[in-house]
């Protein structure tokens, strides 16, 4: 066979064992009790969820819990199109950056339970989470938010109102020592 | 050339495995611990620098999460390289030379249990060659280790001896991972894991993270009345084919040492970045270093092995004993690909 | 700062394309030694080898380098590796300027490229991520919220993203090397706001394409640069900046970390009203509307009138624009990820050394070259100029 070699295949197969980090766990198994839980920054007094450990704007690890309801305004958004590989999800659906109310950090999650179109910057949403029985250390727990039919609210409003908020939280702090 | 001394090192414990913690938790250790032995505030630090391996991390960006742990708000002067950070010292090392800066803080972290290390150091091979034939990290070295004892360079009671020295010398570390009282015998007594290699001879896998921060002599002769100055540092790499190569020597480190002036003077410590035994003998004889030095007082990468980060620590591990005034002249090296490919050696002198 | 450096000589892959049929180290040895060609100079006659390239996934080779030890003639010379996701291009470019600034070396090579077509480039930026649900949709998923909300704060014209991308295109053609050379015909806005709706509000037609490529340079401190056979392009100016992909109320829009490197830049080059100043820039555009987004960002228009910008032609040279930008096509008609930033770099020097051929901007004298990496939280930029500073 004089047939010119151009390619050649090579599978790699890789596999890991993930941590979470001590504070997404604690996260995590808030999430398995049905559970939001932010982390406050000890520098800035502003809520992360979910935490990764530290906070970003001072490198200082977080520590103070904070339960946090499931509603939320979704900060911006897209309509994705295009399926995402390994995904089950048929396209076209809503992935949104969402705030949770008293929380200063977005995430990322679906939002549904309405037409893709009628999804707005400043919507107030709601989690809509699975059955119990199929809850597990996961944000998956919530299978997505769905409008709650408030009026949309002024996201550049919030940013400056939950700024304050964490201000005076930090202010506070000082002051009682 | 401008005067660059390692004022500030810290290195978390070397574990197995360090179970939760993720990489920013990790990093965040080492990068808290350097700022709050000189009180630096990012205000103080002019460049970051970082070595890691996203394949390590098992994820395309890896090495981003770790920049949390910096505090990078307002934004910070920062760099990457997907070495080990002995190379990302070298960048920030030329990036204060340029007079762009005058205080750096470099760091590293490897978290391999999370992974198969040696399925992941296959990777690092011609893919078109050698890579498809999967030969593990192990056997490579295991290669270079047969290839100077049939060379008569070294013998096995000589590697046994390298593994005695680290376990004896990492008594002194208490966050050293393997350590203890060994004779020669006990250890040539074990069985062979890849001939001629036993365990002992390799590196345990090791979780962990460090850090070091660099000054010019204005700044570094606020916090030491007696600096670790570099006062030579070199690099050079290899052709990657094994078999071009004589795996009996390590010419490109005999070129680092000559281009960091390792001849100069008499060498008091050698931190050697050896994971296994037969590579700080070759490496002893390519440096040029007699007995008169004392190789790896930490215990070496056999007592530890941070992948990314074991070469950074040996340059804090010299610069600490100058410093304290247990040694005045050290050599710090960093290796990177199979069979010593690449090498980095460096000069340290206390003043 | 420090010692003066020039690009003596720039090399590029004959063409970027989906998939190159050659290996990493042909496609690296390509790129190089068309710089050192153009630099009149040989291998040997090289001190230190920089490479860069962005994730090692996209080819599945942990730590190239070593791989390409020997196809860029590294044997015995120092060798390094830098990674800094997206802007690893330019970034790679600024640690190469510092081996000669330092005054440690003379004249260094320096290389960046990327092989996505060897393993899976979407696959690779969307992978799952351990204990996050999985909605990670790429790069363009990514960046889509984002583009909406300067949309919501501007109010641009639903079209101002199909015209950054035909423009783009359309300089594209006059670039030999160009991935994308489309036909005259498909080249209508028409056609472009009818492409298919990827992430709303990107388009198939508004997404850079995923090419294989390779870019080289070869820099030289000041006695060689004026010994070298072609114009050299002196740095005026380097600024890397970094901030966190993600924290509490991040102005993701209008990023602090690219305001600040730029402020840097221009403040090393002397640069003080970069419309007026700058002749043309080669800014990293990989969705279409990040070009009204960088003009605010790099102070080239007011905040929130970046559109107005792109609408009045000023950034096209086949309008006769003042400020040109991406004059080679951009990273919306060629994007071998880790190289496009060394582009940027390499095409605002082409430029100002007056070798860029059809797509030369008259008079250009000043350029900036711009790259961003990660969540547009990695930035490196240059000044090179005609004239040593």
């Amino acid at each position: 066979m004089s047939e010119k070699i151009e390619m050649i295949e090579c599978p790699v197969t890789l596999s890991y064992n993930f941590s979470a980090g001590a504070a997404p766990t604690r996260f995590l198994r808030g999430m398995k009790d049905g559970r939001l839980t932010g982390q406050r920054s000890p520098l800035t007094g502003k809520v992360i969820v979910p935490p990764r450990g530290a906070c970003p704007e001072s490198g200082l690890p977080t520590s103070e819990e904070v339960a946090l309801p499931d509603t939320a305004t979704v900060i911006t958004f897209t309509i994705v199109y295009l399926p995402i590989p390994t995904s089950k999800l048929d396209p076209p659906f809503v992935v949104a950056k969402l705030v949770l109310d008293n929380s200063d950090q977005t995430f990322i999650l679906l939002v549904s339970g309405c037409a893709n179109e009628d999804v707005k910057i400043g919507m107030r949403v709601k989690a809509v989470w699975k059955d119990q029985s199929e809850w597990d250390y996961s944000m998956d727990n919530i299978a997505y938010f769905e409008p709650t039919g408030e009026p949309p609210v002024d996201i550049e409003a919030l940013k400056t109102r939950r700024l304050a908020e964490a201000r005076q939280y930090i202010e506070k702090k000082a002051g009682s020592k | 050339m401008r005067e660059v001394a390692i004022i500030a090192y810290a290195q978390t414990p070397l574990v197995r495995d360090c179970g939760s913690k993720n990489d920013v938790e990790l990093v965040m250790e080492v990068v808290h611990a350097v700022k709050k032995q000189l009180n630096f505030t990012n205000k103080d630090i002019d460049f970051f620098c970082s070595g890691s391996c996203d394949y390590l991390g098992g994820s395309a960006f890896a090495f981003v999460n770790a920049l949390d742990a910096l505090g990078a708000v307002p934004p910070i002067n920062e760099s990457h390289v997907e070495m080990d950070a002995a190379w990302a010292l070298y960048e920030a090392w030329l990036k204060i030379q340029t007079g762009h800066a005058n205080t750096a803080l470099v760091y590293g972290f490897g978290k391999c249990s999370q992974g198969d290390l040696p399925d992941v150091l296959t990777l690092q091979l011609d893919p078109y060659y050698t890579q498809p034939l999967w030969p593990d990290s192990i056997s490579l070295a295991a290669l270079q280790a047969q290839a100077l004892l049939d060379a008569g360079k070294i013998t096995e009671a000589d590697m046994a001896r390298v593994v005695q020295q680290s376990r004896a010398n990492a008594k002194a570390k208490p966050t050293a991972q393997l350590k203890g009282d060994f004779t020669v015998e006990q250890l040539l007594a074990e069985p062979k894991l890849v001939s001629p290699l036993r365990r002992h001879d390799c590196p345990p896998v090791t979780d962990g993270a460090s850090a070091v921060i660099l000054a010019t002599r204005e700044v570094a002769e606020r916090f030491h009345k007696r600096n670790a100055y570099i006062t030579g540092i070199d690099h050079r790499i290899e052709s990657h084919q094994l078999g071009t190569r004589d795996l009996t020597d390590s010419l490109s480190t005999r070129l680092a040492a000559a281009g960091a002036g390792v001849a100069k003077g008499k060498v008091d410590i050698a931190e050697l970045h050896a994971p296994f035994s037969h590579q700080s003998l070759l490496l002893k004889q390519a440096l040029g270093l007699d007995d008169s030095t004392k190789i790896n007082p930490s215990g070496g990468a056999l007592a530890g092995n941070i992948m990314m980060s074991q070469g950074l620590s040996n340059f804090g591990e010299v610069a600490q004993r100058i410093i304290k005034g247990e040694a005045n002249r050290g050599v710090a090296h960093a290796t990177s690909g199979a069979c010593l490919q690449q090498n980095l050696v460096a000069v340290l002198e206390g003043k | 700062m420090g010692n003066a450096c020039a690009v003596v000589g720039i090399g590029q892959s004959e063409r970027y394309k989906t998939k190159i049929k050659k290996s990493m180290a042909g496609l690296v040895r390509e790129a190089a030694q068309n710089a050192l060609n153009d630099a009149g100079c040989a291998w040997a006659d090289i001190d230190a080898v920089i490479i860069g390239k962005a994730p090692d996934f996209f080819e599945g080779v942990v730590m190239p380098e070593l791989y390409l030890a020997d196809a860029l003639g590294c044997h015995g010379k120092p060798m390094m590796r830098v990674h800094t996701a997206g802007s690893v291009g330019g970034s790679t470019a600024i640690v190469a300027a510092s081996h000669i600034q330092s005054g440690v070396f003379k004249r260094v090579l320096t290389v960046a490229y990327e092989k996505q077509s060897e393993s899976n480039a979407m696959w690779a930026l969307s992978t799952r991520q351990p204990f996050q649900p999985h909605l990670n949709a790429g790069a363009g998923g990514f960046f889509a919220p984002i583009i909406r909300e300067y949309m919501r704060r501007t109010q641009a014209p639903l079209d101002i993203g199909c015209k950054v991308a035909l423009k783009d295109r359309k300089h594209a053609l006059k670039n030999p090397h160009a991935h994308m050379h489309e036909d005259a015909d498909a080249l209508t806005l028409e056609n472009y706001m009818d492409s298919m709706m990827l992430w709303d509000p990107i388009r198939y037609a508004e997404v850079c394409p995923s090419s294989d490529g390779a870019c080289a340079m070869v820099l030289a401190n000041e006695d060689l640069a004026k010994k070298s056979p072609n114009k050299p392009a002196w740095i005026h100016g380097t600024a890397m900046k970094s901030e966190p992909t993600m924290y509490p109320w991040r102005e993701e829009v209008n990023p602090q970390a690219g305001i600040l490197c730029a402020k840097e830049v221009y403040a090393q080059a002397g640069i003080t009203n970069p419309r007026k100043d700058i002749d043309m820039a080669e800014v990293y555009v990989p969705f279409s509307w990040y070009e009204p987004m960088w003009l605010e960002n790099l102070g080239f228009a007011e905040v929130g009138e970046g559109w107005k910008l792109t609408e009045s032609g000023a950034t096209s040279l086949d309008q006769g624009g003042d400020i040109p930008w991406n004059v080679s096509g951009g990273v919306l008609s060629s994007n071998p990820i880790g190289a496009s930033g060394m582009i940027r770099f390499a095409e605002a020097a082409l430029q100002v050394r007056g070798m860029a051929g059809e797509r030369q901007v008259p008079g250009c004298k000043t350029a900036l070259g711009h790259a961003y990496g990660g969540g547009a939280q990695f930035f490196s930029m240059w000044i090179v100029g005609s004239e040593k500073r």
